[in-house]
This record gives C-alpha cells, structure tokens and sequence, in this order.
C-alpha cells in the first residue's frame, strides 16, 4: 500500500516539477550571463500559454503527427516515474529495468524522429537524421553506464542498483568515475544541451531538436517541450540514482521521506546549476565534431566496464 | 476401470509426426493441383489459402508437441536400404512451429499478391512455392543425412526457381546464380561435416553420429564445416554477398519466406550440429561464432544504413539478426563449454526467441514492400515518400514492425535483445579470465548494432511512408492493401505484438529445447512471480514486464488527451509548412534515402567503397553519381573468380576439339592405371 502511495506521489512530482527544473536552469543561465532572467515559472506560462493556442497542422501532417506528442509524454513521463529518487519503494520499477528503461528512450526517439519526417519539410528531416545520429551512439553509451553499474550491485534493476550503491562507503570507484563521465556528456546529448545542441535557438543550420519539432505549435508543442523537460528530469535523477544514491528513502522507511525529498530538491538545484554553468562556458560544437564526442562517451563507457573487470570495482 | 475420457481421445489422435507429414503431402499435393489447374482464380482463391491453412495445422501440432515425448519415424522411401529416419524432438517443433506460425501469415497474404500475375507462371510458382515449405519442413524433420541433405537441396532449388521467377530479367538471373553457388559452395561443406560425423562407420544416420565419439580435433573441423555450410545459407560473413542480390529479385512473399523461414534451417543446422550431434563443446568455438555473429551484425546494419532500394535495406537487416542470432548461440556454447548450463540456457533462448521474432518481424516488412511495390511500381526509395496518406492500413501494420525490429519495448525485438544483454551480463561467472574481458566489448558491440537498426528502421519508414512524396507520379494511383494482403500482415502483426507484451508464455515452450540441449531451462526462475514478469535469473537480478511497460504508456496516453480536451480546448486548424518561414519548399528538398545514410557513411566510410562523381562547378547540367560498394566483393569475391577463371582456362589448354588428342589421353590414362595397379 506504502508502494503504490509512493508511486503516486512520484508521477505526480515528476510530471510537476520538471518544467521547474528547466526554468533553474534557465534563471541561473541568466545570472551568469548577467541577465536578469525570467524567473524559475517561466516554462509553466510557457505551457499555459501554448494550452490555451490554436492548434496548426501542416495539410500534410498525418495521424502519426498528432499522435507523437502524447506517446512522447507518456513514455517520458513513465521513465521519469521509474527512477527512485525519493524512495526505492516504487511498484513500477521492477516492471523496468535499466535495459528497459534504455529502450523506452529509444522509444520516444524513433517517435519524434518519424513525426519530424512526417510532414516533409528540409529542416524535419534534417533534424531527424541528426537526432539519430546522436541517438545511435548515445544509446549504447547508456547502456554501457548501466552495465557497469549492473556489474557492481549484480541487478540490473534500478531498484537494486540504487539500495546497493547507497549502502556501499564512500569511496570513488575508478569504473564508476568513467561512467559518470560519459553519462554526462550523453546527458548533454541526449537533451540537446551545448556543445551538442542548443535549446535557445531556431535560426541556425545546426539545430537537432528545435528542427525537429518546428512543426509543432500549441497543445501538441506543449506536451513536447513538457516530456523533454521530463526527460531532463529523468536524466539528472538517473544520474543522482547511479552517482550520488545517498539520502534516499529506504523501502519501507516513510518517516525518511521528507528528508529524502530536500535531499533531491538540493541535488537537483545543483546539479541544475552545473549544467547551466557548463552550458555557459563552452560554445557549440560543429555538427561533424558530435559523433567523435559521442564516440568519447562510449569509449569512456566501456573503458569504465573493462575497469571494472581489471579492477574489480 | 474407469477410462480417463481425454486420455483416450489424446490415443486416437496421431501423432504429431503424423500430423507434420501429412501436412507435407498436403503441400505437396496442394502445389501440384496449382500446377494443374492454371487458374489464377483458383490458385489465389483456394490454394494459398489451402496452404495457409496446412502452415496453421503444422503451426498447432508443433506447439502441442513441445514438451511431449520424442516421435521417431522410419519412412521405406528412398533409396533401396536406405529408407528415410524422421524425428520430431523439442529442437524440430520449435522451427516447425517457427515455420507453420510464419507461413500461414505468408501463405494468406500470397492469395491476394499474386492476383495479378500471369496465369502459366502462377501455376509454375504455386508449384514451386509449396514444395519449398515442404522441403523446409522436412528439413526440421530429417533424422539421416541422407534425407536431410536431399530436403535440403530440394529447399535451396525450390528457392532458386522461385527467386527467378521474373527470370526474363538479366539481373535477377544474375542473382539467381549467385544464389544458387553459394549455397553448393555451403552444401558440400554440410556434407563433409556429415561425412566427417559419421567417423567411417558407413552409418549416416543421426543416431549413429551422436554416438560416434570424436577426438577435439575432428569435432572442431566438424564444427567449422557446420558454421562455414550453415553460414552460407544463413548469410554470415563473408558469406553473405547472395542476400542483398537475391531478395529484391523475388517476389516478395518469396523474400518473405527465405529472409523469415529458410535463413533460420541454418540456425537449426548449427543448432543440431553443435549441440545435439556433437557431444563436446570448446569454448573457442563459441567465441568464434560469438565474434563472427557480431561482425556480422554490425557489418549488416551499416549496409543496411546506406542502401536505397528498400528490399536491399531489409536483406542487409536480415544479416544483421542473423548475426545477432549467431552471437546468441556463441554465448551459449561459451558458457556450455564451462558447464554454465543456466547461463547456456539463457543465451541460447534470447537465440532461439529471437529466430521467431525474426521470422515475423521481416515477413511482416518483406511483405510490406511487396504492397508498396505492387502500389507503386517502385523498389527506389529516392521515389517514393507520403504513402501513410494513401496506404493508411498498410502504414499501420508496417510500423508494427519497423517498431519491433528496431527493438523497442514492448513489442517483440526488445524481448530477444533484453534476454541476450542478460546473457551477456552474467558472463563475469565464467572462469576464463580472457574470454570474461572480452564479453563487455561484445556487449558494446551488440548495443551498437541494436542502435543502429533503429537508425535503419527510422529511414525506412521515414522515407516510404513519410513526408512528401518524392515523385508526384508515383503515388497517383495507389490504393491500400486488399483483404487478404491485410489478414497475412495483421496476423504477422499479431504475432509481434503478442510475442512482445507476453514473454513467458512463449519462453516456457523455449523450455522444452533449451532442456533438450544444455539440460537447464529459464522455467523455474523465469516466471518465478506470475506469468506476466519475465525474470530470467531471479527477481531482484533482472525483471521487466512488458504488458505493466504498456498499461501504463496507453494510460499515460489516455490521461494526457483526457486532461488536454478537459481544460483546454481541441481547437485545430490546417495551413501550409511553417518550415522556418522559408518560402520555396518543395518535397524534392526533404533527405533522400541517400541523404537520411550520409551520416553512417561519413562516420564509417572505412568499411565502405565509396566512389563520388561530383560535378564541375560550371556544370549546366550538373548530375552527381554515388556509389557505395561493399569492399568484400573486391577483398573475398573477386579474387575467388578470378583464381577459378585462371584454373579453367588452365584446364582449357588440355581441349582442343580434336578426337585422336582426347584418344591419345584415354590411351596414356590407361598407360598411368596400369603401371599404377600393375
């Protein structure tokens, strides 16, 4: 009963504070380039405002068009709800391991992917073709990340990685160190962050994302932006799952809750704030120098696992 | 005594043996009444169906077979004392249940493919159509070498005839041959395994070879004729170079059954080679299978990225499973070889689940592109493009399965590559401390490969069905699929959305084979809480439950469309492409299938011959010309021919037409014999 509870709370958290995150990012994104920004609620007017907006369909767009967005929300917000981030005593996870949770991404890629192409525009497919470009190498890159943690606790459900990990002492493991390494920069990939993409901007050749989604206007444009900044969320909290486990509530341990939740709200303004730091630090990279970054990621990926054999760590 | 009314109900029913041939003389009757009657009404309206039917009887007495005791048959045919052994055992039922399921989705959508075609020719290939199923099934059966090997010539012959069917084409005569060579050149290496096997006791039946006890050195040659004969039917590298010609020169029901059903004899072969035949295993030839398997993969699925023929782009993914499945079977004699057997059984279900997806995944896509060519007239996917508009049905069936090839959840692609990462994550048990280092590298590797087939599928729908069409033309006059087009692929369809959302079920029948090889079965543990939780070692190892993975999606679905009409509005309205606000767009600036490849051929253009003619840059009429080769042709083919070409035209200069030459040879071949016997 606990479970369920738990499980419900978490879908609604997720699906509430994920466009919180992105305005986080947003505002210190602002601070540190001296702006005053436009506040942490900015994305929730966003949403509001393309709710109340007529839809446009190009006169080519097909049922699969229309059908995107709500199985891009669903297959986020689903993803977002798996990973234990305030307490392990989630009915859902056990449903979806890691592999799984890899191939529900997939899922909501090749998706987006089809309905960029589906009207038929230069810049659809354009962005498709890119989108899976990145998504081929970020993929197994993922995958790789999970295994080595797979390795460690022996499961590969989340569950399981999360309850082993946290209960192990503080020490850097050298496999994990790799791992952390390539799932930031798959991080960044996979959420069309700098140096790979560039979220703020349309009128440029380089776009993956935004080129995309170009098609897309009102409700359907807002539940799209909604399931990526799920995805966001999805992501920091995979990361806190796999690298910074600590503070979470334990199976059965509902007092540790409260706690549990400021542990996650720290974790996440900070690590909200790194990315915007990061993003603000480096410039986008040519679009020719994304596969050798991703090829890094999974490279490093490996390396963390081939560490883990030599190392047994 | 009270007789048990079932038990005696199940002693008048035959046996499935029974059942299986007599669906083979079925067929066989099926196809000469084809013959016979010349009437495309008939053929299309009754025989195929007929047949489809036969597929579903076999289909059934398999699957009731599984996990029943072993029927063993001797038929008096053949040669004199030398009369045919049958057996049905778990390993055969499975690929006879793999055939049956598959061709009854093949078999109806045939009845309404081939309406159009001429009446003599469709006679002919009714004909050759059923024997080709009965000689695939009678390969599943075969308990001697001598049967095996005659159904299995009988298969590839029948398979010939049908791959030339438009043989007025230079072509795919072309293809045909080449088709027809490598799967002699494969043949006779499946002999001399047999004629190895046997060990000079003169026995050739299957019996005799599992008791033949052979020294590591001849069952490793035995293992490698089994791979290198198997291999080329199947389209391991370098073998392959027959699959990417003879499948877009078929009929599409054809490529349909020879990419679903005939690649997966092979499998069989190495199957009941390396497991049942052979009583020893070593590990290096697991790990031989395991890298070849996925060299094969990646190998195929970057072909597969840069093809613009659809039906090429589907052969090249063909490769790919193949050596996926392939990787599969290394792993589980990897971990047979070290007494692993609940590893081994693992593995060799992620095989054994992936050989059935398979067969429904490309039957389903190989008979998708037999509607859009019969549509369209077009195989280029430069030409095609926007047909979701006029082929809605068809649109829908087929990303049923471009979504289960690219292996995502919670259809069936995903299973198999879920049950075979599990695989590969167990192997840290295993005590060869090489081998263990370089599994996290072939897990990589196979990630890749899962990778990139989604990258394949994306363009392979994107292009056809997607967008604009790219030729106006083209698309004027195309209708969706007929009824009974739609009921082979929704049954195929079915198929990938049931062997996705219910895993257990399927992999409890697996069971009965992985029981008969490696003495371990995935039952006890795989369903250890309830039928719908596939859990393969134990439940806080690995769980994954693809109808929950679903529900939930579907829910999700539902809650936002509800919550959107609630509070909001459903207002829409239609307009031209914003595309940026650029003004001149036509669908000539969408990516070609050319253009959707570029990145993989950019990144690997290692792998690829790549020739590029680009225009001077004062051209009037610019035109450019790309090409990407596959390099094995110049390294492995070419070579190959060139050396046999050298070796006839040595032999030529013993010719010369002129009979008292020839008699002066017969003379000094008789000189030779005699000092020889003397």
């Amino acid at each position: 009963m606990n479970g369920i509870l738990i499980q419900l709370l978490q879908n609604a958290l997720v699906v509430l504070i994920a466009p919180l995150l992105l305005g986080w990012i947003n505002q210190c994104r602002a601070w540190l380039q001296n702006r005053s920004g436009a506040g942490v609620l900015q994305p929730y007017r966003n949403l509001i405002k393309l709710f109340h907006k007529d839809a446009v369909l190009a006169h080519n767009a097909s049922p699969l068009f229309r059908f995107t967005p709500y199985i891009l929300f669903a297959s986020m917000w689903l993803a977002a709800s798996l990973v234990p981030v305030i307490a392990t005593d989630l009915p859902l996870s056990p449903a979806v391991d890691v592999i799984a949770l890899v191939g529900i991404f997939a899922l909501a890629r090749v998706f987006i992917s089809l309905a960029a192409m589906d009207v038929g525009t230069s810049f659809g497919t354009l962005g498709a073709r890119r989108e899976m470009l990145v998504g081929f190498l970020a993929e197994p890159a993922l995958l790789m990340v999970f295994f080595t943690a797979a390795m460690i606790s022996q499961s590969t459900s989340l569950v399981t990685i999360v309850e082993t990990l946290a209960h192990k002492q503080f020490m850097i493991y050298p496999s994990l160190a790799f791992a952390a390494v390539a799932f930031a920069m798959v991080l960044l990939a996979e959420n069309a962050r700098i140096p790979v993409d560039n979220p703020a901007t349309h009128l440029e050749l380089t776009m993956i994302h935004e080129a995309m989604i170009l098609e897309y206007s009102a409700r359907h444009l807002a539940l799209v932006e909604w399931a990526s900044a799920l995805k966001l969320l999805a992501y920091f909290t995979i990361g806190f799952a796999l690298f910074l486990p600590w503070g979470i509530a334990e199976t059965g341990n509902m007092s540790a809750l409260p706690l549990a939740l400021i542990a996650l709200f720290l974790k996440l303004a900070t690590a909200g704030a790194g990315l915007a730091l990061l993003e603000t630090v480096s410039a986008k990279m040519r679009i020719f120098r994304v596969p050798e970054f991703m090829g890094t990621a999974f490279l490093l990926a490996v390396l963390g696992m081939l560490i883990h054999f030599l190392l047994g760590s | 005594m009270v007789e048990n009314p079932l038990v005696t109900l199940a002693s008048m029913l035959p046996l499935p043996i029974d059942i299986a041939l007599g669906v083979i003389v079925y067929w066989l009757l099926l196809g000469l009444a084809g013959l016979l009657a010349q009437n495309s009404r008939v053929i299309t309206r009754f025989i195929f169906p007929a047949g489809a039917l036969g597929a579903l009887v076999l289909a059934v007495a398999a699957l009731s077979s599984l996990g029943s005791a072993v029927n063993v048959a001797v038929l008096p045919l053949g040669l004199p004392d030398l009369p045919f052994h049958l057996r049905l055992d778990a390993l055969s039922a499975f690929f006879m249940l793999l055939l049956g399921a598959a061709a009854v989705g093949i078999s109806l959508y045939s009845a309404g493919y081939f309406r159009s075609m001429e009446e003599g020719a469709l006679g002919l290939l009714c004909f050759e159509y059923h024997i080709f199923l009965a000689a695939m099934a009678m390969v599943f059966m075969a308990d001697d070498a001598y049967l095996f090997m005659v159904a299995w010539e009988t298969m590839a012959l029948s398979s010939y005839f049908l791959v030339t069917t438009d043989h007025k084409v230079a072509e795919v005569r072309r293809a045909g041959f080449l088709y027809l060579l490598i799967a002699h050149v494969g043949a006779i290496a499946i002999l001399m395994c047999f004629g190895v096997m046997q060990g000079g006791q003169g026995d050739y039946t299957f019996d005799a070879m599992r008791e033949s006890n052979l020294t590591a050195f001849w069952a490793s040659v035995t293992f490698l004729l089994a791979l290198f004969g198997f291999g080329a039917k199947a389209g391991i590298l370098p073998l392959h170079a027959w699959l990417p010609e003879a499948h877009p020169a078929a009929p599409s029901p054809v490529s349909a059954m020879m990419s679903g059903i005939m690649l997966k004899t092979a499998i069989y072969g190495i199957l009941r080679v390396s497991f049942d035949l052979l009583d020893v295993q070593l590990w290096w030839w697991g790990a031989l299978a395991l890298t070849l398997g996925l060299v094969t993969a990646l190998f195929g699925v970057l072909f597969a990225a840069v093809q613009t023929d659809m039906k090429r782009l589907l052969a090249y993914s063909s490769i790919e499973n193949i050596g996926v499945i392939l990787a599969g079977i290394g792993l589980a004699i990897v971990f047979h070889s070290f007494q692993k057997e609940a590893m081994a059984a693992l593995a060799l279900t992620a095989a054994l689940y992936h050989s059935l997806n398979h067969a429904f995944m490309k039957g389903l896509l190989f008979l998708g592109t037999g509607s859009v060519l019969h549509a369209t007239g077009e195989r280029n996917l430069g030409k095609l493009g926007g047909l979701i508009h006029h082929m809605p049905k068809l649109a829908l069936l087929v990303l049923v399965g471009v979504l289960a090839l690219a292996g995502l959840p919670p259809l069936n692609g995903f299973v198999s590559e879920w049950l075979l990462l599990q695989a590969f994550l167990l192997s840290p048990g295993l005590p060869h401390s090489y081998l263990n280092m370089l599994i996290p590298i072939a897990a990589a590797a196979l990630a890749l490969a899962a990778a990139l087939a989604a990258y394949v599928m994306v363009k392979f729908y994107g292009v056809i069905f997607l967008g604009q069409p790219r030729e106006k033309t083209v698309v004027e006059q195309v209708h969706d699929i007929g009824i009974w087009e739609r009921a082979g692929l929704i049954w195929l369809a079915l198929g990938c959305v049931l062997l996705g959302v219910f895993p257990v079920f399927f992999i409890l029948h697996i069971d009965f084979v992985t029981q008969q090889l490696v003495g371990q079965t995935l039952g006890d543990s795989a369903a250890k809480i309830g039928w719908m939780w596939l859990t393969p070692i134990q439940p806080e190892r690995a769980s994954y439950n693809p109808l929950i993975l679903l529900v939930t999606i579907i829910i999700g679905v539902l809650f936002a469309a509800y919550a959107v009409k609630k509070f909001y509005h459903g207002r829409l309205r239609r307009s031209p492409a914003w595309d940026c606000g650029y003004p001149e767009q036509s669908a000539r600036m969408q990516d070609t299938a050319e253009g959707f490849g570029q990145p993989i051929r950019q990144i690997f253009e290692l792998f690829f011959g790549i020739t590029r003619k680009v225009p001077d840059p004062f051209d009037k009429k610019p035109h450019y010309h790309g090409e990407t080769r596959d390099l094995l042709w110049e390294w492995c083919y070419l070579p190959i021919a060139r050396l046999t070409e050298k070796l006839s035209a040595l032999t030529g200069k013993l010719q010369h037409g002129r009979i008292n030459i020839y008699l002066l040879y017969s003379f000094v071949t008789l000189l030779a014999l005699l000092a020889f016997i003397r």
